[in-house]
């Protein structure tokens, strides 16, 4: 394993171990992960989402999705209805039926996840079991999975986490002796073109990202794979690739120039690539990402900024915005803090920053209030309320849904910071 | 089970937020787990509202089930209580609730609290949005009002002397369809014949306010959908009868006047003399000629899809061949309407069934939901919107009512905006084959943008996204086992008749030559068919 590329800042030693973490428990203002959905949909352009819930579940995706409707999405709600739960109707038997009907529809599926939801997770519907048989009546032309979307078991983004970790069992297993890397994490088509053209030059590869943009091309995993996380909140898939003898690299997040280099080194190191050909293969983008940051690390620097928990993105992001745009964090919430997948991250947050974890909405907005950050970084339904009491937002889910990784996003990435800042010195309203 | 890609209404529980965030003072505790919030970015984002729901749910997870979920929806009772301290607490539960079967309505009621407290039960599994608002108001309205009820056959008390007649508006409520500015109009309808406003609610009534509806003489329904079981209680226990004309477009703005001035007793005649509005001249106007008969397909809730049929056919001459709602609780109206259309009825929420019937019916003009816009905007269709569901971009900043006399201009004005101007209209059927004037070109007073590139506006899907709805000629000549061949020159023929008809005409033609035994339709077979079926 490499030595840790960033230093951490001066005055801060803090391990992570010792760092303080406020906990709390009350109403969560998160989404829950069947809203993975709707950024997992457009990235497997060959796999159809049937979420088996309720009419609220089918509500919140399409909330979630707001305007974008579309000719007919790859997702939708198996309702579950009053005779369902009386018993009156095998649900077994009625989801073969909806399901053998959507795919008559949709000859051009090949992958076909079943989401669990709050109620079929509380009825103990077994999907697992109900892929299974699917998949054999299918008979090899689609092939059926199943993961929880729950609102009880996951947040927002668990819900990517829980999809690729049910797509594993899936992956080939890798030729022996092969060396390969696998880039973890939904990415920008954009995005994963540049860093497979950086790791190209650097000599890195074969280089594979999960999720891939069609299902039925799942990367190898196994022996000699080695996972770099491109998203913070892969804990379960972190975990299963590793007990299919995957190796995990240890690297801060692809967030930011600096965050994007360590990134890299990472796979570097583990490739043997020297320090003289990463440098002068990374110089160019790293000076250009630099360069586009410098204006808005002018407009961002001393400012204030509360995150509250939303995508687990957080942490990086918290690290991001102190280290290369120079902002005070105030409180930085997450709705989940694991240690393993933050080891790199948590030490580079400045001394003293406010952890929390969990939530507590109204706890948590009293502090928001008392504060009075610059910029609160919140979801939806609190940006609107926040803004009519004076503060400025930043709407969290643009987070998940914007290419913000790696060097020429870098500056794409400050910027959604800053236009909330910007908006308020323009507007004489 | 029911699949479904999107859904016209929200669970019960979204109704009842519905009416909870339209009042002052009263908060709800739902029992809910974690992602049930979403709900309120609904009320933030697409009407912008400035203060979250007050709503506070229990946020339970999976590690909860096993220990105890009651004593978790107690203490989020009593800390909501004492936080917000409302005039009327409603507790209540969203789907998966339901089903680990706390009962917090009970569980409230066994907690002594100093509130007003109305337990909902809105079964998820089988009621929607609008039921579930519509029982609230009604429960809400029942638990304060029921102790002041008169003793059954009392008469009612009559008005002092001397004091204008009274009204309440009743209806009106978060995320409704423009229901801000309806209000404004219906109020300075009412001023208009002598009648003060009493109370509108639930949108900007506390509880307090509720407590005073019997002391107005009569209640407006404006928005049955929620607020037609709540009037129906008052008039059974207060006696107070209800207006339930919605003065939706000229003529029910008239008949809503006129069933007004019965009610109260008041003499409206001078609030009808004149033309108030202007739609019935500028519907008069030689202008309008090119409006005659357009083929207008509508689809929204029972109240405003009932309402757009009567002033499209009436009010600005156009044809409807397609109507129908999502609300079930109101298909006997919407039957009633559809045969005296002479259309067949649609009373569904399957999204991909109303954009199959709208492809059929081929229709110029399509009104209707945030769904139907997506349709049409697929289909190439110009639509309006009249009813929620709705988008942001349907909260106007400016005042455009639906009722009354502004209603009916800024109906006028929103309908007729995406048609193709009269004149352009003729242009195109002249030159069918302009370089500028064609099909593919949208009506040039919208900007550019051409009607091929409407589907990637609709929200980029990519090519591999199949179309939903076959369209119709293919699946005509799919089924017949004679189905008669194209001419080449007859093709080219067909593909001058405006997109709009075109489905209409190959169906036409190609039925009238299987039933003749024709096996290649020519240019001749063409107008014999249209000549046959001109009528």
């Amino acid at each position: 394993m490499s030595a840790p590329v960033l230093e951490p800042p001066a005055g801060c030693a803090a391990a992570p171990r010792d760092l303080p973490v406020l906990r709390e428990r009350g109403q969560r203002e998160v989404f829950c992960g069947l809203t993975s959905i709707v950024w997992l949909h457009r990235k497997l352009q060959d796999a159809f989402f049937l979420v088996v819930g309720s009419r609220t579940c089918a509500h919140l995706v399409q909330s979630a999705a707001g305007v974008m409707i579309f000719a007919e999405p790859r997702f939708a709600t198996a309702i579950l209805q009053d005779r369902d739960l009386a018993g009156m109707a095998d649900c077994n038997e009625e989801l073969d039926r909806v399901v053998m009907r959507l795919l008559e529809r949709r000859p051009d599926i090949t992958t076909l996840f079943l989401v669990g939801s709050c109620p079929s997770e509380v009825i103990k519907l077994d999907l697992a079991k109900a892929a299974e048989r699917l998949t054999l009546a299918q008979r090899g032309r689609v092939r059926i999975l199943n993961y929880s979307g729950s609102g009880i078991e996951t947040t927002f983004t668990q819900g990517e986490d829980l999809c690729l970790k049910a797509m594993l069992p899936a992956c080939p297993a890798p030729p022996p002796g092969a060396r390969t890397l696998l880039v973890a994490g939904t990415l920008a088509d954009v995005v994963e073109d540049q860093l497979a053209r950086l790791c190209t030059e650097l000599g890195i590869g074969p280089v594979h990202f999960f999720p891939p943009r069609r299902a039925t091309a799942l990367p190898p995993v196994g022996e000699g794979t080695f996972v770099l996380l491109a998203q913070p909140f892969l804990n379960e898939t972190a975990r299963a690739l590793v007990a299919r003898g995957a190796t995990l690299l240890e690297a801060p997040y692809p967030f930011g120039a600096e965050g994007t280099r360590a990134w890299l080194r990472a796979a570097a190191d583990t490739w043997g690539v020297p320090a003289d050909r990463f440098e002068s293969a990374v110089a160019a983008p790293l000076a250009r990402a630099r360069r586009a940051l410098e204006p808005l690390r002018r407009r961002l620097e001393g400012r204030r900024v509360t995150f509250l928990p939303d995508s687990q993105l957080e942490v990086p992001l918290a690290r991001f915005l102190a280290r290369e745009c120079g902002m005070t964090l105030v409180e930085v919430g997450t709705p989940y803090l694991d240690r393993q997948l933050m080891q790199a991250e948590l030490p580079l947050l400045p001394a003293g920053v406010r952890l929390s974890e969990g939530q507590h909405l109204e706890r948590q907005l009293d502090r928001v209030r008392a504060d009075r950050p610059d910029l609160t970084v919140c979801g939806l339904g609190l940006a609107n309320p926040l803004e009519a009491e004076g503060l400025r937002t930043k709407w969290s889910i643009e987070l998940v849904f914007t290419p913000v990784h790696g060097f020429d996003q870098a500056a794409d990435l400050a910027e959604l910071f800053a236009r909330p800042l910007d908006r308020r010195d323009r507007l004489r309203v | 089970m029911e699949l479904t890609l999107w859904t016209y209404e929200g669970p019960p529980h979204v109704g009842a937020m519905r009416v909870a965030t339209s009042m002052r003072d009263v908060h709800y505790v739902l029992h809910a787990p974690q992602g049930d919030t979403y709900a309120d970015l609904l009320f933030t984002m697409i009407e912008r509202r400035d203060r979250r729901p007050p709503v506070t749910y229990t946020t339970f997870q999976a590690r909860d089930l096993g220990g105890d979920t009651a004593e978790l929806v107690k203490a989020t009772i009593r800390e909501a209580v004492e936080r917000f301290r409302p005039a009327a607490l409603l507790v209540g539960e969203s789907c998966t609730a339901e089903l680990i079967q706390d009962q917090p309505g009970s569980l409230a009621q066994g907690m002594g609290l100093p509130v007003p407290l109305v337990p909902l039960e809105l079964p998820a599994y089988s009621k929607k949005e609008n039921w579930g608002a519509s029982e609230t108001f009604y429960q809400l309205v029942r638990a304060l009002l029921l102790p002041l009820a008169p003793p059954p056959g009392a008469a009612r008390p009559a008005p002092a002397p001397g004091r204008r007649p009274r009204a309440n508006l009743l209806g009106p409520s978060a995320l409704g369809f423009r229901c801000r500015d309806d209000v404004r109009e219906v109020r300075a309808l009412l001023a208009s014949v002598g009648v003060d406003v009493h109370v509108v609610a639930p949108e900007g009534a506390s509880p307090d306010d509720l407590r005073r509806l019997p002391e107005a003489d009569f209640n407006v329904c404006l928005y049955p959908e929620v607020a037609l079981a709540t009037c129906r209680w008052l008039e059974r226990t207060f006696r107070m009868p209800v207006v339930t004309t919605v003065p939706i477009g000229v003529g029910a703005t008239r008949d809503f006047l006129a069933e007004v001035g019965r009610v109260a007793g008041v003499d409206v005649s001078a609030a009808l003399d004149g033309e108030p509005s202007r739609l019935p001249w500028y519907s008069r106007s030689v202008d309008a000629t090119y409006l005659t008969g357009k083929r207008v397909f509508i689809f929204a809730d029972a109240t405003h899809a009932l309402a757009a049929a009567r002033i499209a056919t009436e009010e600005l001459g156009f044809t409807v061949v397609g109507l129908g709602t999502y609300s079930r609780e109101f298909a006997r109206e919407i039957r009633a309407a559809t045969a005296a259309y002479g259309v067949e009825p649609l009373v569904a929420d399957d999204y991909l069934l109303v954009e199959q019937r709208i492809a059929e019916a081929a229709p110029e003009l399509v009104l209707g939901t945030q769904m139907e816009r997506h349709i049409a905007k697929r289909l190439g269709i110009p639509c309006a919107v009249i009813s929620g569901p709705f988008h942001v971009q349907d909260v106007p900043a400016r005042h455009s009512p639906q009722m009354g006399w502004e209603g009916a201009n800024v109906i006028f004005d929103t309908w007729v905006h995406p048609l193709m101007m009269g004149l352009e209209e003729h242009l195109l059927r002249m030159f069918r084959e302009d370089f500028e004037f064609h099909d593919d070109a949208a009506p040039s007073h919208l900007g550019p943008g051409a009607r091929a590139a409407a589907p990637a506006v609709a929200g980029g899907a990519p090519a591999a996204e199949a179309p939903v709805a076959a369209p119709a000629a293919a699946t005509a000549v799919a089924e017949g086992p004679a189905a008669p061949a194209w001419a080449p020159d007859a093709e080219r023929e067909l593909g001058r008749i405006p997109f709009f008809v075109r489905g209409k005409a190959r169906r036409n033609t190609e039925r009238y030559a299987a039933e003749r035994g024709v096996a290649t339709i020519t240019v001749d077979t063409l107008y014999e068919a249209k000549a046959h079926y001109a009528r």
